[in-house]
């Protein structure tokens, strides 16, 4: 089946033209794009990227798994999809046949054809073969069920508290000290020596659900409730996904990303985000004003005042490429807009809009944009 | 089909199928059933998962003096159908009476109970997990008893005018099953709040 | 009133002032006249639950699209699916129920026509209290309006915290209202079907659409009562403060999914059976052939109506239940689809060897079959948890289910209405019409649901008002809106070929089709007493051993 086609694609408010991601496993007819230059433009003017810039979106696509959860969810839904082909095939073909054959012609004699009111032995096979089909059916899925779900969890696994939010991601890596949104930096496990990472989610309001079907099926958020679920993607990527259990007006937009480096790429990364912010000289101003208005009752940086948990943690704020988990490309232009009117961007989110006139605006972005 | 003939045939004559009123009481009864089930379910999964507030075993006294009387009214109410399928409309009457001041008793105890629940205990349905499942519960019964005594007392009023005979004890039999099925729910009910619960 | 005269009369003799005529059918405790009103309304809700998926559609039809906000999207998919469930299925299958039951056992009316009368109005009344959330709504914080929680409003979404206003509380009394119309018809249905079958007809010798509602009336009463019970639940903790559903207090999210689905479920064969019932009354008739394997047919729809209720949490598999939950709810939803498909095979039986005729009925059931082997394949896929897992919650889901409601129940349901139409008001309809609808409403039905799979394979979750480009969702998108507006057109089709046909078309006579349930020995119209003298058979196709008296079903049965 197609996948990934179409004309460009609009990621947040700017249009870029990005790559699909044609591996070499398979042949895309003929509508290849390839605009490395525009990327990597993009790439250098925008902040810096965590990740292989040479990465593209990863859409989301059940039978490309990139994960064990998702390679066996993938071979479990071939052996399925295959006994339900046959089933069809062989009871259309009899459908199809009973209407064509059987079909009263038009030179009929009128007379009613034999009646047959059953058949025991015919009932019987079409009973007992049907429940074999189940029975196999249920232990092919019954062993995917207990392996995933009781995977057990080796020493060397990344913890990751994921909590959602109305209508973001909160992320915390409690061995690390790290608590970032919405865009989730994962390593890659190599299975000899497996860093497979281990989410737990929990939930600040209302059910959310955690799908990125590349690397694994969906678990749900859901309040006064943790679960648990884990990837170990082997490849480095940037997958693509978003909430899936309807949470209010947002859904729609809770997007998610997850950033999948190499051990190397993400231990810089973890370096990077356990810092507390940087302190610039010449974003005072507009620190003072998200100090001493109703921004720190929501948001917090590390290192300074605000230590607001309603709203995502702002100390690296620009180490990531989206604002309103994923409706917005990070640049200025955005941010500012998200700030001054979010309700253009992400009509129905919880962030209010500021108030702030022009010069406060400009400044708080300025200040926001030193958060790397 | 039958022949155009007028008298009945052998198949007609002995084709008895169960009374509507039965089968549309238990019918319901079904349905309520079930509607009591999920209460109770939900009780019992809430049990000791209270955040704050008191807890069973610090307020509730176990009534059971409300409790004989109620399940006292089902034997009762059934000595009064048996006594209206007996032709006895006075005897009927009086049971039926004493059925109906068993019911009043109890509603008044619960009544007393939740008086002191909220006014002494400061428990109420908003208080925590507990009051919540309790009131619901208790209160999804005792409206049923309400429901039930009112449909006595309308019946009470007519027999008192004398209108009730002996070939209205098919209707009283359904209702006393409404009845049987309230007293059933309270044992349930009973169990669930004052025994396990506690 | 025209029980006094004894010859036939038909709907269009005497005139009355139409004064006389509302007020007749308002007050009218006749199941043939409640059972009209059934479909009439349902019928209506069927025009507005369209059209609000239309609005859905139309929004989605490309990313990004500003046709309209979020907030208004989020009510189109809540009252859609709560008006097609409650408001459209459930009311038109009660009221053929309510019409077809007591004439096919026999008897002269309901076991209760007063409760009969009472049940219809009190949905009816459900249903406007629901719509009247778009004028009524607004609460305090000006969050009113219709309700926007989704049909299943999952809490704690519904909780006063995250919903304030009171749309909610139109969801939740709306069909608390309609619930208990519900189990009075229930109550209904079962007390008729045991107590007022004519003499001669034994438990197996009913038509299998009386056993399949008696199935269906069964599951009524013990599925409907949970969520009666939850929302009793809901409605105390939105009302007087209760805990039931306050994740803070220590309550549970989860237990309204269980209680929800637990409904839920079962609600899905209560729809489901009765159109299983037109089909097998349908299916014999046009193939000219008693139904293949009545008893299995029997046992397979009890089988269905036991398993039913074990298999309500594989709507929650991902919700975080161990893998020994999860493992007996995939058991239990793929041991269902063995009754199931049983009686797929059942009914290909019947057309084997058979005389088939192609007439509009016929041609829906047809469609049926093709449709439901295809639902229930997609079915048994899902009922694999980790499938699920990818699936759930994803357009695949929702092609799913619509396969299964429009592509079998409502197929069937306008099988029926072109079969029995000519009874219920003496006149045929257009054949030719009904073709034309056939055909637009499949192909419209084809392009619509088929193609919808595939945004949920790559990955796109119900319930979004748009989606990003880029994604590969945009083409499927495209052409299932497309498919929407074949629909429409197969629909005005039907409706314009129901009313040219009631004041146009030729008379239809008792027995337009040939068949050989008891029906079709009134007048079509029907009497109101439904039969001179009531009928004593013998076997399960009664008017087939009248046709043919020297070879009577009885010696074979």
């Amino acid at each position: 089946m197609k996948t990934g086609i179409g004309p460009g694609i609009v990621e947040g408010q700017t249009v870029v033209r990005e790559i699909h991601h044609n591996s070499q496993r398979q042949v895309n007819k003929g509508r290849i794009r390839w605009t490395p230059i525009l990327l990597s433009g993009y790439l250098l003017a925008a902040r810096p990227v965590f990740g292989n810039p040479e990465d593209p979106l990863q859409m989301p696509n059940m039978f490309k798994p990139q994960s064990t959860p998702a390679h066996s969810i993938f071979d479990l839904s071939l052996f399925v999809l295959a006994i339900c082909a046959v089933i069809f095939v062989i009871v259309f073909s009899l459908l199809a046949y009973s209407v064509i054959k059987f079909r009263r012609r038009a030179d009929d004699d009128g007379r009613e054809p034999p009646p047959v009111y059953g058949s025991n032995q015919i009932e019987l096979a079409w009973t007992v073969i049907p429940a074999l089909i189940v029975l196999v059916l249920f232990l092919a899925t019954a062993r995917v069920i207990h392996a995933i779900q009781q995977a057990r969890k080796p020493p060397e696994a990344i913890d990751v508290i994921a909590i959602g939010h109305q209508f973001w991601w909160e992320f915390r890596y409690p061995a690390f000290g790290v608590v970032t949104a919405n865009e989730l930096h994962v390593p890659t496990s190599d299975p000899s020596h497996p860093t497979p990472t281990f989410i737990t989610l929990l939930s600040a309001d209302t059910d959310h659900s955690f799908w990125v079907p590349r690397l694994a099926g969906k678990t749900d958020l859901i309040p006064n409730r943790v679960n648990h679920m884990w990837i170990d993607p082997n490849e480095t990527g940037i997958f693509v996904g978003q909430c899936a259990q309807y949470c209010g007006t947002q859904h729609a937009k809770m997007l998610l990303r997850v950033y999948v480096d190499s051990p190397d790429q993400f231990k810089q990364w973890v370096q990077q985000q356990a810092k507390p912010a940087q302190v610039s000289e010449s974003a005072k101003e507009g620190r003072r004003i998200f100090e001493t208005t109703a921004c720190i009752n929501c948001h917090s940086v590390s290192g300074t005042v605000a230590d607001g948990r309603f709203g995502p943690d702002l100390t690296h704020l620009m180490s990531r490429d989206t604002i309103a988990s994923g409706a917005a490309t990070n640049n200025s232009e955005n941010l500012r807009m998200w700030i001054h009117n979010p309700d253009a961007i992400k009509p129905g989110s919880l962030m209010p809009a500021m108030n702030l006139d022009r010069r406060d605006l400009d400044a708080l972005t300025a200040y926001l944009e030193t958060l790397r | 089909m039958s022949s155009t003939s007028s008298a009945p045939s052998p198949i007609e004559l002995q084709w008895v199928l169960p009374s509507r009123g039965h089968v549309g009481m238990l019918a319901l009864i079904a349905a309520e059933l079930a509607i009591f089930t999920i209460f109770v379910v939900a009780y019992l999964f809430y049990i000791g998962k209270s955040v704050t507030g008191p807890m069973p075993r610090d307020v509730l006294e176990v009534p059971i003096f409300a409790t004989i009387c109620l399940l006292s009214s089902s034997l009762t109410i059934h000595a009064a159908v048996r006594a209206l399928r007996n032709g006895r409309v006075r005897t009927f009457g009086m049971w039926w009476f004493v059925t109906m001041v068993l019911g009043l008793i109890f509603l008044g105890e619960t009544a007393r109970e939740w008086h002191h629940l909220i006014f002494e205990k400061s428990l109420t349905i908003s208080t925590n997990l507990f009051g919540t499942t309790y009131y619901s519960l208790v209160g999804l019964h005792a409206f049923h008893v309400t429901v039930g005594l009112i449909c006595i007392a309308i019946a009470m009023i007519l027999a008192l005018l004398g209108k009730v005979k002996q070939e209205h004890n098919e209707r009283a039999e359904v209702f006393s099953l409404y009845w049987h099925f309230v007293d059933v729910v309270w044992i349930v009910v009973f169990t669930v709040v004052y025994i396990i619960g506690r | 009133m025209a029980s006094e005269s004894i010859a036939l009369t038909t709907a269009h003799d005497v005139p009355q002032p139409i004064g006389t005529i509302l007020h007749d059918w308002v007050v009218t405790v006749d199941h043939k006249k409640l059972g009209i009103l059934y479909i009439l309304y349902a019928l209506v809700f069927l025009v507005i639950g369209g059209i609000e998926a239309t609005i859905m559609r139309i929004q989605l039809i490309v990313p990004h699209n500003h046709f309209v906000s979020p907030q208004v999207f989020n009510r189109m998919f809540t009252m859609h699916g709560t008006t097609m469930i409650f408001f459209v299925a459930m009311p038109i299958l009660f009221g053929f129920g309510n019409y077809l039951i007591p004439l096919m056992i026999g008897a002269r009316d309901m076991a209760f026509p007063r409760l009969n009368a009472w049940s219809f109005w009190l949905t009816a009344f459900g249903g406007l209290l629901l719509y009247f959330s778009f004028i009524g709504g607004n609460g305090l914080y000006g969050a009113g309006n219709a309700p926007d929680v989704g049909w299943f409003a999952y809490a704690p979404l519904t909780a006063t915290a995250f919903s304030p206003g009171h749309s909610t509380d139109f969801w939740t009394l709306g069909l608390l209202v309609s619930g208990f119309g519900s189990i009075g018809t229930a109550v209904n249905i079962l007390a008729t079907i045991v107590c007022l079958r004519c003499p001669g007809m034994t438990i197996s010798k009913m038509p299998l659409l009386v056993w399949l509602n008696l199935v269906m009336a069964g599951m009524v009463l013990l599925a409907i009562s949970p969520l009666t019970a939850a929302q009793m639940m809901l409605s105390l903790d939105r009302f007087l403060g209760a805990h039931f559903f306050d994740t803070l207090a220590g309550g549970s999210a989860v237990m309204w999914m269980h209680f929800f689905w637990i409904f839920g479920h079962p609600e899905v064969y209560v729809l489901v059976i009765p159109a299983f019932a037109f089909a097998s009354e349908i299916i014999p008739v046009f193939s000219r052939k008693p139904i293949f394997g009545y008893p299995v047919m029997v046992a397979a729809t009890v089988c269905i109506g036991f398993v039913g209720f074990s298999v309500w949490a594989h709507h929650m598999f991902t919700v975080g239940m161990s893998s020994y939950a999860n493992s007996f709810f995939t058991i239990t939803t793929m041991v269902i689809g063995v009754p199931t498909g049983i009686k797929i095979f059942n009914w290909i039986a019947t057309m084997w060897g058979g005389k088939i005729i192609l007439k509009t009925p016929m041609l829906f059931c047809i469609a049926f079959l093709f449709q439901f082997l295809i639902a229930g394949l997609t079915g048994i896929m899902l009922s694999a948890a980790p499938f699920d897992w990818q699936l759930g919650n994803s357009y695949f889901v929702v092609a799913h289910f619509h396969y299964v409601i429009v592509g079998g129940i409502l197929f069937t349901l306008f099988g029926a209405f072109y079969y029995w139409f000519p009874k219920m008001s003496g006149r045929m309809y257009n054949e030719t019409l009904g073709k034309w609808h056939f055909w637009l409403f499949f192909i419209g039905f084809h392009l619509t649901f088929d193609f919808m799979h595939v945004p949920g394979l790559l990955g796109m979750p119900r319930r979004i008002y748009t989606y990003e480009p880029g994604r590969g969702w945009d083409i499927w998108n495209l052409i299932c809106t497309i498919g929407v507006f074949f629909q429409i057109a197969g629909t005005l089709g039907f409706i314009g070929n129901l009313l040219w046909s009631y004041f146009n078309g030729k008379a239809a006579g008792n027995d337009p089709w040939d068949a050989w349930t008891l029906e079709w020995s009134t007048s079509s119209p029907p009497l109101e007493y439904n039969f001179a003298k009531i009928p004593v058979v013998k076997s399960r196709r009664p008017l087939w051993d009248i046709k043919h008296p020297e070879d009577p079903d009885w010696n074979y049965e």
